[in-house]
Parts: structure tokens; sequence; C-alpha cells
């Protein structure tokens, strides 16, 4: 069997739904909505596996899982090229930006070179590095180190990033948006160049995994599928 | 992996050999711990050092594999130690490396350390030669570099202080250095809204009228910026001169003694360089005494300052000519401004280098 890997709940698992069934593969799940189990219909051979969809990454890296459908920011963080995970489609929803954000009351800082000016006077003063809040540790560090930022250190926040500010565990964030809503309401503002990342809902293929008699078949029928 | 029988002899007795020498030379054997406090390297590296040095957590406390010897062999020193001193040491170091990178994560170090701040030169050329003995009878190629010299022009500029310290703040960093560079020399200001408001006194009104108050950087060090970013609106950009001077500086390329010329030549016009250009001669000089054939010995003014970073002042590397794209096979250098930094401003001069026995015994053709 092929597996497929989508996210087991939310705004996520119905778009995906949505986006299989307008290619005329049907996914459901199984009548109690609580067990994390589904079918598919509209092509033989592929099996629903209901994950996380911060854990597929790992699943598709690994092979446990030939293809699966996740935000294009976890691939992008949690894995590397070697891991020999590949785009196949970007599916038009779950979007969603990678940004660096900072108070609105910042009037001095309006893009990366002067949040590092800003971070060089916060270390003066405070004798510790400017602290910016966020779960994506290696994206920002390597868009950091590529805009030349220095005198910063990074957080970790696993949720309401946008709150460590006031809650004052950290100066500036680097956090996903959608609409933007909670960065304004946390008082926040995206700097002009801190644009990190454009995520959406993307389906990927396992370079990893293995493919036994009729998968094979099974991958080439559904891609002309969708 | 692991090693036995031949390979692991002989890399002990190739790590013996230099550690002999450096014995020889008059240092102290040292053997710091394998777990290095994250915060220090934190503190001096940025969190960049995370890409690089393996992290170890217990708990909400973090710990860094050795990503080198020099730090903590400096802070041995620093805590107490009697200058003029001699350190050396041997044993694993680990680096992380990218994805798909075929560099080994583990590798041996041995090295050499030298805290004597009475003569620079002297002192540069001992380790270059206790280097380069050891490095005799193998095809490697060599080359030279001085970071001081892009800090004397910078600090030779005619522009702010600010300016300056925005550079030098930068220096190890090229690529932003260079922006920045790009910056200072056009006229005008990019907020020019923001700086006009402030110039009309408005800077507290703007900032009310931005949003509220969050967060521990405070109302008054927003304005302080403001403050600096009004002056910073008034100076004139850098000199043509100064901007070439320093891509001069960067664009040399010959023997030492060569480069020595053409530094000579640049500082008849250019005072701030002097000191450096004749803290250059010296050690010319220094290094010829020592035996190190200075007609040839290879200069480029960009080396050293990308993957070297708080090294200040003279820097070598041996490389394998035969695949210039692997790693050093020996490297050192003056890194007063690592001192410095971890002295919180109380600096030793300090310079050291450091061989891979590994590598050198691939270059014989050794298994190990």
């Amino acid at each position: 069997m092929l597996k497929l890997g989508v996210p087991s709940k939310g705004r996520l698992q119905a778009d995906t739904f949505g986006w299989f069934a307008e290619r005329g593969v049907v996914l459901e799940r199984m009548s109690d909505g609580r067990e994390y189990a589904g079918a598919v219909k509209g092509i033989d051979g592929v099996e629903l596996v209901l994950l996380s969809a911060g854990e597929i990454p790992r699943e598709l890296a690994a092979g446990r899982i030939h293809l699966g459908v996740t935000g294009l920011d976890l691939v992008a963080e949690y894995l590397s090229p070697a891991d020999g995970v590949t785009e196949v489609a970007r599916m038009g929803f779950g979007q969603a930006d990678l940004i660096v954000a900072v108070p609105k009351i910042w009037i001095d800082v309006e893009t990366m070179d002067d949040l590092d000016a800003a971070a060089a006077a916060f270390r003066a003063v405070h004798g510790q590095r400017l602290r910016v809040a966020t779960k994506y540790h290696r994206l920002v560090r390597e868009f950091f180190r590529d805009k030349g930022v220095a005198d910063y250190q990074l957080v970790d926040s696993q949720g309401a990033t946008e709150g460590t500010v006031k809650n004052r565990t950290a100066e500036a964030v680097a956090d996903i948006t959608s609409t933007g809503t909670t960065l304004e309401a946390n008082h926040l503002k995206v700097l002009a160049d801190g644009l990190i990342l454009p995520s959406q809902a993307t389906l990927f293929v396992s370079d990893r995994a293995k493919w036994p008699d009729g998968t094979d078949q099974t991958f080439r029928s559904l891609m002309k599928q969708i | 992996m692991s090693r036995a029988g031949a390979g692991l002899a002989a890399l002990e007795a190739e790590t013996e050999r230099c550690m002999a020498a450096f014995a020889a030379a008059g240092a102290e054997r040292v053997a710091p711990a394998v777990l290095q406090p994250a915060e220090t390297l934190l503190d001096l590296y940025g969190e960049d050092i995370r890409a690089r040095a393996f992290v170890v957590k217990d708990g909400l406390r973090e710990a860094m594999l050795r990503p080198d010897f020099t730090v903590p062999v400096v802070e041995r020193h620093m805590a107490g130690g009697a200058e003029p001193a001699r350190y050396c040491y041997a044993g694993p170091v680990w680096r992380r490396q990218a994805a798909g990178s075929a560099r080994a994560t583990e590798f041996q170090q041995t090295g050499f350390e030298l805290f004597d701040g009475r003569d620079r030169a002297a002192a540069d050329a001992e380790v270059f030669a206790l280097i380069s003995a050891l490095m005799e009878g193998l095809p490697v190629s060599v080359s030279t570099g001085d970071t001081g010299l892009l800090r004397a022009v910078v600090a030779g500029l005619e522009t702010s202080t600010a300016r300056k310290a925005a550079l030098m703040r930068h220096i190890w960093r090229p690529a932003r250095f260079s922006r920045l560079v790009a910056r200072y020399s056009a006229p005008g200001s990019e907020k020019a809204e923001l700086i006009a408001a402030a110039k009309a006194g408005r800077a507290e009104a703007v900032m009310a009228e931005a949003g509220k108050a969050v967060g521990l950087r405070s109302k008054a060090e927003i304005l302080a910026r403001v403050a600096r970013l009004v002056e910073d609106a008034d100076v004139p950009p850098l000199a043509a001169e100064d901007v070439a001077l320093m891509d001069a500086v960067l664009g040399l390329k010959g023997s030492v003694v060569e480069a020595h010329r053409v530094l000579e030549g640049l500082a008849a016009d250019a005072a701030a360089l002097r000191p450096a250009v004749e803290r250059f001669a010296r050690r010319i000089e220094a290094l010829a005494t020592r035996g190190a054939d200075v007609e040839a010995l290879a200069f480029e003014g960009a080396f050293g300052r990308t993957t070297l970073e708080y090294y200040d002042g003279f820097v070598f590397g041996f490389f394998d000519p035969a695949s210039p794209e692997t790693p050093s096979i020996a490297s050192g250098g003056r890194y007063d401004a690592l001192t410095e930094a971890l002295g919180r401003g109380r600096g030793i001069p300090a310079v050291g280098g450091i061989i891979r026995p590994e590598a050198v015994l691939a270059l014989r053709g050794v298994p190990c």
C-alpha cells in the first residue's frame, strides 16, 4: 500500500480532504471521528495515515510514509535536502508567513539592519543579547545570519509567541502569521525585510520510503489524478 | 567509528610528535573539559555557534561539546596564569557540519597558545615557525593574512565614532560589512520622515502614536537610537579614497614582502594605516629571523576574515593544494580581541596555532 500522511485534525485536514476530493480522490475518516483511521476512495492501493502535522516531516524523512501533507515551514525547519523529502505540489491553502516582528512603538526599527543596530545598543544597556522568541530555531538563525544580525539570542516559544514581548521573556518574535491580527493585538509590527519564509500546505514525497510491488504504479496514477 | 591497531598507533605518534615540539618550546600541557558552558560560547560567537557546535541539554542547562581548545585555555590563563605563558593540548573537538556535508563532526586537534605581550611580532613569528616546522616535508601550501590592517583603516576613517563602531562590529561578516560601507558611502539617510519629526521635537509624539509600550526595551532606549539616527543623518558620506583604501587592503595578494611594499605606498597617503604597516614590517623581520622565506610566503588581504572569527591580527593557514576546498591542515593567528571579550575589556595579547593530526596523516597517505 502507498501510505499517505495527512494532518489528523482541524482546518488543515478539512482543506486537505477538499483538495484531494476536487481531484477525484476521496479521503474519509472512520464514522467515529475520534478514531485516527480513514479510508481512500477513487483510487486503489492508497492507505490514509492520520498524523500530527508536526510529525509528518519526520515520518517522511524516515520513509515510514510515502506521501505527506504538511506546512512548508515545518519541512524547512526540521529537514534538510539530505533528508530526501521532495515537494510534489503546493496546495494553495494554509498560507502563512514566517516573519520577524518587533513592538510597534520601536519607531526606530523598520528593517533587519535596524534590528541589528538596536540589538547592539540593547546589549550595551542591558548586558544581555536581545531575545527573539520562536519555535523555528534553524530558519530564524539562518535568516539572521544571512542578514548579518548579531547580538541576539533565540528563546524557545512553542505557543503564544506574540505574548512573550509583553511578558518580557523576549524583545522580538519570529513566528507564523496569516492575517496579522494576533500581531496587531499584541502591539507588534512586521519588519519591512522580515519575511523569512512564505509557507502553505504542501504535498511531499519521501525518497527514502521503500516502494514494494505496485506502490510505484499507484504513485504514478495518483500523480496523474492530482 | 572507532580506531585500533596501526591506525590508532599512527594517530598517537603524530599527536605525540606535535606535542613533543610544543613541550620543547616550553609549553605546559593542559586538558580542558569536553563539556564547555554554552553561555560563554554563545556570548562570544552569538547564536551562529549553535550551527557549528553540538549542544548538550541537561534540563534547562546547556553545555557544548568543545568546538575548540582556545576558549577554555584562554579562560584558564586569565584566571591567574603568569606571563609569559605557553600552553599545549591535544584531543578531539566536535563541530556540526552543514547537512549533507562529508566533513568530520569529530576530529583531533593539537595546538599551542602563547600569551606574551612584550613583543607581538616575535610571538607571531614563534607560533608560525613552530607550526611551520611541523608541516615540513608535507605537500602543503601556506597563506597568511592580517586582519589588523582593515581594522586600522576603519579606525582611521573620517567619519563618526558610531559608524566606525558599527563597521568594527561587523568586520568578521564581509557581506554585512560591504552593505554598511555602501550605506555610509551614499549621502542622505533612510528614515527621512522620522528624522524630520525628531528634529521638529516630535519624536515622543510619533512614538506615542505608533503603539503601546511593551517589552523590556524602554522608551528612553528607543529615543536614544532616534537621536543617533538624527546625528547619523548629518554625517558626510565616506570619502571615495577611504573606500578605495579598504578595497586595496582587502585585495592585496602576493608575498608578504610584496604586500609590504604596496602597504608602504598606501600608508604614505593614509596616516592611520602607518602603525599597522610598521607592525607588519616588524613581523616580516621576526619571521625572517625565525627562518621563514618571506620572499615566498604568501599573503592575502582578505585571508582569515570569514572563518576565523576573533582573529584580529596575523593569521595563517596550511592547506592541501590538491584540494583547496577542504579545511586547513593547520591554522592559527593572533586573537587579542577574543581575550578582551572573555575578559570583559581586560585583554591579554595572545597568539596560537593548531594542527589536525588526522589531516596530516591523510596527506602522508597513512590510514588512521
